[in-house]
């Protein structure tokens, strides 16, 4: 069988980060790589923080999403290097966790995040450290409702 | 010994324990917030020595994995400062200890990234990003505490004037630092001193706090030598794999 690397990155699409089930490995910036060399395949993955208990939840994901595609001869690496950061993530990726309820990462001023919910950009910030580490939790002083906001990293 | 190996499990040491001193936290925070950010630096923390042991069992070569470094080891082996097992306390005493750890981690961190070990390396650049929200948090509750109300600021001060004296230790060199400093895989400690004490003097200052005029040091823990607190930490943080070897989740 003829491995094709685009085909691997299609089907990895399908592993989604297990906190935020929207966005996927990709989007996320989380998948650096697929090698494919001599039909062995190396699937490079990079944790988005250090503690980040997804990591081993994803990397069980790729496996079984791999397997049941009947694909066998692969590997998954992770580096550390370069560290992972939002600049990396997907303008799709951000735009489904927006939907999904998430402010995404503004990197031109973090005072200024727009609320998910009905877009009012009159929010403050409750606190630095959110339900993950990735995110920082805020309030729509509009609308009232708070939000994860995903932070620059 | 290898002063690789002593000079990574210094650092992963000093990640653990304050990593786990700040999880005795979870459900005991002041509000739920910072019970959420007291956990959630906890797991960097955590994730920081991980990624540490990993690469001192690398190091040592004999086939052991980050557990066993972190499980099976005694405490005179372990080699963290002696600050990081210090009691919580009450919270402007973990928010003393964690802001003196920070305004030295974030600097370590930053001049770690240049070190000629690719894989001290990574883990630096990985590490420091998530020490500069570390810092921010502790000293934005040091300037809240300090420049608060009465109490908040008799609680803190009399937190500074328990913990100065295990301020200094983190930035004394031992052999396996002044062996960093020489090859190059390490820092130099008394730059970042330089810089560490002048953050450290600028945040005080204004939270209206008092800088203790006593210039002791406690030292000892980076060569094994630690105060009685550590063993009861290592009592409930390897209990598991003491008494049930090798098991998993």
């Amino acid at each position: 069988m003829v491995i094709d690397k685009e085909h691997i990155i299609q089907l990895l699409e399908e592993v989604t980060d297990p906190e935020i089930p929207v966005i996927s490995i990709r989007d996320l910036g989380i998948l650096r790589e697929v090698k494919v060399e001599n039909d062995a395949i190396e699937v490079v993955i990079t944790p988005t923080y250090s503690g980040c208990p997804a990591m081993f939840e994803i990397e069980k994901n790729i496996n079984n999403t791999l397997t049941k595609n009947d694909i066998t001869n692969f590997k998954i690496t992770t580096v550390l290097s370069p560290a992972w950061t939002t600049a990396w993530m997907s303008a799709e990726g951000k735009q489904k966790l927006k939907e999904y309820g998430i402010a995404p990462p503004n990197p031109t001023n973090e005072a200024d995040i727009q609320c998910p919910n009905c877009n009012s950009r009159n929010t403050i910030m409750i606190s630095q450290f959110g339900s993950t580490a990735c995110k920082s939790l805020f309030k729509c002083e509009d609308c009232l409702e708070p939000f994860d906001y995903f932070k620059c990293h | 010994m290898n002063h690789l190996y002593n000079y990574t499990l210094q650092q992963a040491d000093n990640c653990l324990i304050l990593g786990q001193r700040l999880g005795e936290w979870c459900g005991h925070g002041p509000v739920l917030e910072q019970d959420i950010a007291m956990t959630n630096i906890s797991l960097d923390l955590i994730g920081q020595a991980r990624m540490l042991y990993q690469y001192a069992a690398e190091i040592q070569g004999e086939g052991k994995s980050e557990d066993d470094l972190a499980y099976l080891r005694d405490a005179w082996d372990f080699k963290n400062v002696l600050l990081v097992e210090q009691l919580n306390g009450d919270f402007a005493k973990t928010i003393v200890r964690q802001f003196l750890f920070d305004s030295f981690n974030c600097y370590f961190y930053e001049a770690l990234k240049s070190s000629n070990d690719e894989n001290l390396a990574a883990i630096a650049a990985k590490s420091h990003k998530e020490a500069l929200y570390h810092l921010k948090w502790s000293g934005d509750w040091v300037l809240r505490l300090g420049d608060g109300t009465e109490e908040s600021h008799e609680r803190i001060q009399s937190a500074l004037n328990a913990l100065w004296s295990y301020s200094g230790e983190i930035v004394i060199p031992t052999e396996a630092d002044q062996a960093g400093l020489e090859t190059g895989f390490g820092v130099d400690l008394n730059a970042i001193k330089t810089r560490r004490d002048s953050k450290v003097r600028e945040v005080l200052e204004e939270a209206t706090l008092t800088i203790p005029e006593s210039t002791y040091s406690h030292s000892g823990g980076k060569e094994g030598k630690h105060t009685e607190y550590l063993g009861y930490i290592l009592a409930d943080l390897q209990f598991l794999q003491r008494a049930y070897p090798g098991n998993e989740w």
